[in-house]
Order: C-alpha cells, then sequence, then structure tokens
C-alpha cells in the first residue's frame, strides 16, 4: 500500500524549515553551497515546487519506502524516461520526504545538461551531480545517497514508441557499488515516459544546440499518474577485491531484470495513463 | 663586526601586487632580489630590483652576481595583457630560462606560481578535481596553451632534475586589494556580466592567505604540484552580488553568441576565450596543500567580497 507522506506544509507553517534541512547530511561552506553546487537555499525554494508536483500534478504513489537505508551510502537504480529528469526529481522528492528516514538526496545526471541555460544550476542545487565516476566515489565515501540511471540519455531521450524498453545499462554504477560496498536500491519508475511524448529526435537542431537530442514533443508536459516501486537493497559486495568485468556485467543484469520486475508491478498497479 | 648573510631569493613578477606582499613578507629573514620584465619596482631598501627580460643574455648576469639559494617565480603575463606570441615567449620560453638558470647556479628551492586554470572549464568536469586530472584548457581555447605549457616544462624539470625541490602551485581565483586577473577585475567592477542562466560554483582565495600560502611552500619546500583552494564555495552569481556588483546579463545561447559579445566589447573582466568559466564550475581539491604544509586560509568569503563592496 502506497504510504501517507508527512506534509511539509507542516514544515512551513511551524516556520521549522531550518531545523527540518539541519537534519540533512551535508558539506556546505559558508555561503551555503557543497562541492557540487548543493544548495540549502536552493532545496528550500524548490520545495514547495516539488511537493506540488509529486503530490498533485502527478499525484504519485511510492511502495518500499522502507528499503531505502536510513543511513549510509547507497545507490538508487532507476530506470529513466520523460526527455526531463521529472524522475529524478520525483525520486529525489520520496527521499526528502521518506517518512522511514529522510535522505538529502544526490543525483547522477546526463553530463550534457549543465550546458542547458538554467537547468543545470538549478539541477546543481537540488544535489544533482554531472555522471562521472570521480564524483560518485567521492560521494559514496561522504556516505550520500545517490541517484542512478544507467541508462543515461539513451534512457530519457527515447520515443515515445520505445516506452518502457529498457535501454542499455552502463556498467559503471555497479562497478562503483562493488568497489566501494554500496548496497543498490533498485526503482521501478512508471508514468514519466507518457509525461512529455516524444514523437521524433531532430538531430540537426540538436546538433545545432550542443545537446544530445532535440526531441520533437507536444508542448506540454502531461499530468500523469507517476508510479515509484522501490525494491529491497541488493548486496553486490565482492568475495575478492579484484573481480571481473563480466562479474559487474553479470551484476548489472540482475539489476536491469529487477528493475524491468518492479516497473510491470508499477503498469499492472495503474488503471489508466492519468488515474 | 661580521655582516649577517642572509639566504638570497629571487622573485619575479616583483610589480605585481602578490609578489609585492611576499617579498614584504619575506625580506626579513632573506635577501631578496626582485625582477620584472615590465619595468624596475621600487621596493625600498634593502631589495634589489632589476627591469629584466629573462629571454636576454643579461639576466644571466644577475645569476653571477647573487648567489640564489631560491627562486619564486610568479612573474607571468596574462592572457589578458599581450598577444599569443609574446604570452609564449615570455612564460614558456622565459620559464625555460629561467629552469635553466636555477640548475646552472645550484639553486636548491624553486617555487612557480600556476592557475587553476590550466584544468579547463568543461560541462564534463567532476568536483573536486586533484593535481593528478589532465589539463584539458588548451584543448578548449588556444589562448591557455602558454598556461598549460607551462605547467608541462615545469613537471618535467620537477622530475627530471629532482635536485631543483621545484613546487608548483595551482591556486583559485586569488582576489583582494591590488589582485589584477580576470575574476577580480570584474568584481571591481560596477556593472558586472554574468551569463544568462549560467552560475558557476567557484573558489576565491584572498591574496593574503595566498602570500602566507606562497611562503610557507617556499620555506617547508616539499616539492611536487599542489592545488591551493579553501574547501568553502559559493556560485558566480552570488560572488557578484556579495561584491555589491549589479548583473549585467549576457546571452548565452546559441554557445557562439556570447563569445561573439565579448570578441566586440573586448572587456577585460569578459575575455572571450575564458567564455567557459563563467558558465561551468572548475571546483579544485586542496587537501594535498593544507595537509602536506599544514595551511588553512583565514579570510571568509565574506571579508573577501567586503573589499569589492567598499569600491562601490
Amino acid at each position: 500500500m502506497a504510504e501517507k507522506r508527512p506534509s511539509l506544509k507542516r514544515f512551513y507553517e511551524n516556520n521549522n524549515m531550518e531545523e527540518y534541512l539541519k537534519h540533512f547530511p551535508n558539506n556546505v561552506g559558508s555561503s551555503g553551497y557543497d562541492p557540487w553546487g548543493f544548495n540549502i537555499e536552493g532545496v528550500k525554494r524548490m520545495l514547495p515546487i516539488s511537493k506540488f508536483l509529486y503530490e498533485k500534478y502527478f499525484r504519485v504513489e511510492a511502495f518500499g519506502l522502507e528499503n531505502i537505508p536510513k543511513e549510509g551510502r547507497c545507490l538508487i537504480i532507476a530506470n529513466h524516461s520523460g526527455q526531463l529528469p521529472l524522475d529524478g526529481m520525483l525520486i529525489g522528492h520520496a527521499l526528502l520526504t521518506n517518512p522511514h528516514g529522510a535522505r538529502a538526496p544526490k543525483a547522477m545526471i546526463e553530463r550534457f545538461l549543465p550546458s542547458v541555460p538554467f537547468v543545470g544550476n538549478m539541477l546543481n542545487a537540488l544535489g544533482a551531480v554531472i555522471g562521472d565516476p570521480v564524483n560518485c566515489e567521492r560521494m559514496l565515501n561522504m556516505e550520500e545517497a545517490i541517484i542512478v540511471f544507467p541508462e543515461g540519455v539513451r534512457g530519457a531521450g527515447k520515443i515515445f514508441k520505445h516506452r518502457y524498453q529498457l535501454q542499455r545499462f552502463g556498467n559503471g554504477f555497479m562497478h562503483l557499488a562493488m568497489k566501494h560496498n554500496a548496497p543498490i536500491i533498485p526503482v521501478g519508475v512508471v508514468g514519466c515516459e507518457e509525461s512529455i511524448v516524444s514523437v521524433a529526435d531532430i538531430k540537426p537542431l540538436a546538433k545545432f544546440l550542443g545537446i544530445p537530442y532535440a526531441p520533437l514533443v507536444f508542448p506540454m508536459v502531461l499530468p500523469t499518474k507517476v508510479y515509484l516501486h522501490f525494491g529491497e537493497p541488493m548486496d553486490f559486495t565482492p568475495k575478492n577485491k579484484e573481480f571481473k568485468e563480466t562479474e559487474i556485467s553479470a551484476n548489472t543484469a540482475k539489476v536491469t531484470e529487477t528493475i524491468k520486475g518492479l516497473i510491470e508491478l508499477g503498469l499492472a498497479k495503474r488503471k489508466a495513463i492519468f488515474e | 663586526m661580521e655582516r649577517e648573510v642572509k639566504p638570497q631569493i629571487l622573485v619575479t613578477g616583483a610589480g605585481g601586487a602578490l609578489a609585492k606582499k611576499v617579498i614584504n613578507k619575506l625580506k626579513a629573514k632573506y635577501r631578496i632580489v626582485a625582477v620584472d620584465f615590465r619595468n624596475k619596482v621600487d621596493l625600498g631598501i634593502p631589495v634589489e630590483s632589476y627591469k629584466v627580460d629573462f629571454n636576454k643574455r643579461i639576466f644571466e648576469d644577475i645569476f653571477r652576481e647573487h648567489h640564489f639559494d631560491g627562486i619564486i617565480h610568479l612573474g607571468r603575463i596574462s592572457s589578458s595583457d599581450s598577444d599569443r606570441f609574446s604570452r609564449y615567449n615570455a612564460n614558456v620560453i622565459g620559464t625555460r630560462k629561467l629552469l635553466d638558470l636555477a640548475k646552472k647556479y645550484n639553486v636548491k628551492k624553486n617555487l612557480i606560481l600556476s592557475t587553476y586554470f590550466v584544468y579547463g572549464a568543461s560541462p564534463y568536469n567532476p568536483s573536486l578535481l586533484d593535481e593528478k586530472t589532465p589539463l584539458k584548457a588548451s584543448e578548449l581555447t588556444m589562448d591557455l596553451v602558454d598556461s598549460v605549457e607551462l605547467e608541462n616544462l615545469a613537471n618535467i624539470y620537477l622530475y627530471k632534475y629532482p635536485e631543483l625541490n621545484l613546487t608548483i602551485l595551482r591556486p583559485c581565483n586569488i582576489a583582494g586589494p591590488g589582485v589584477r586577473n580576470t575574476f577580480s577585475t570584474l568584481l571591481a567592477e560596477k556593472n558586472a556580466p554574468v551569463l544568462l542562466g549560467f552560475s558557476p560554483l567557484m573558489q576565491f582565495i584572498h591574496i593574503d592567505d595566498m602570500r602566507d600560502a606562497i611562503c610557507t611552500a617556499y620555506e617547508k619546500n616539499v616539492k611536487g604540484i599542489y592545488n591551493v583552494a579553501p574547501d568553502d564555495y559559493i556560485a558566480f552569481q552570488d560572488a557578484v552580488e556579495m561584491s555589491g556588483c549589479k548583473k549585467l546579463y549576457i546571452p548565452s545561447i546559441p554557445p557562439i553568441l556570447p563569445e561573439r559579445i565579448a570578441k566586440f566589447l573586448k572587456w577585460k573582466a569578459f575575455p572571450a576565450h575564458l567564455i567557459n568559466y563563467f558558465k561551468y564550475p572548475v571546483i579544485i581539491d586542496g587537501s594535498l596543500f593544507a595537509s602536506t604544509f599544514k595551511w588553512k586560509p583565514t579570510k571568509t568569503l565574506d571579508e573577501i567580497f567586503s573589499y569589492y563592496r567598499g569600491l562601490k
């Protein structure tokens, strides 16, 4: 059953937003920024918006939130879709307001996003970081919870007819999980695929703008109903310090299969795209 | 009475604010010889000062007349001061001449000031770049080739001639009174250019902290390459606001547009070849320097920017 989440309104009404945010582990300096651009003020500004999108616009139902570790390093691995990183924002909001223990989410995002005006800085302020293994390693060592979309732009930029077809998962996340003994929380996202419907990718325009894809879309983010299924933690701690690429690939395949199953659960749960 | 014999140090770039501070701090303990390629800088007694071009043979006379224990090489022509060819000659060829003389005259402690610009500003940069990160600035702009080449040259001497005990420092943005680099010039302006939709994370170090970092690194002399930066960060547009500047928004797309605007304006605070540094963060990890030299900056970001606020 989907869980009732604590109202963020309460935090504003009681004027204890500062208190709420104090609980999040972060490494911010005198101006409120951490080395990746995470910014408390940015989170404060965005929380009402993400709350509105999460609760009212996409009417998200989240299952298995108890599977997210209350503390310590972990990788939250999900399928990717929807042209814009709305899925990342919704998973992040779920972590931020998890009744079983809130976490300040970090998310690995596509490398092109920092080159998009406004979007890059806004995402950084909320905890999004470019998907570079160096960033991920450092954050795991700081015991962060990190959202990763191993499909990358292959998943985000796919057109509508390919919805819910998982694209190739990169092995990078698994390598880091095994190297740093980080549990993996698989997530199946259903609903974001239909929120922005892309019928084609205009490659010459993408090249002109310096971005990896330029979707031909219906110019509106549709209020689809979104389901998030968080699976049980998967432990891939290797037996030996040295592990082969074939072992990593096999483990990645296990995560892919688990996420497929979680997507199936979401698809079975929903009655229609908007309800 | 026998005259006290102090160790001698050659300090280059004596006309710059940072070099003047370094000289003032060290002159009680060391005999300082100051050189600058622009003019003979009057630093008062007892500092000997010369105007000299490193690439001229006469430069060696200074080494013949003095027996240097160390060199602190702070003198560089910045990318906004001259054309590419002159910069290469002065910064790269001139530094090679300096290091060759250091080797020939058995100078045992050598320090070179580089810059974090050598890493290059790219959307693909991870945060907290350490000293092993490849230097990609020349891939992004030809105008930083001399900075990267200077580093490469220093690296060759560092490993080929260990007896030089070479220390290379890569500081973040140095700021404060008298500093004339791009971002310090910009923060001193009433209207500061910012790119619409971009506010990269930055690091700033106060000129006094940088002076102390240089003096500490010289005196402790642990050869190697070190980033020098505080573990405190600020978004560029916040820094502009804290410095009391009004933001002058420059359109950022298509990517060629801000570059064209910068070329048209010819504004020292907004050079075309540094556009990427106005867009993407280059955050460096200064922990190796901090732990090796037991160094910690003393000035906060607010103290740094209060100087610029005071100019408005």
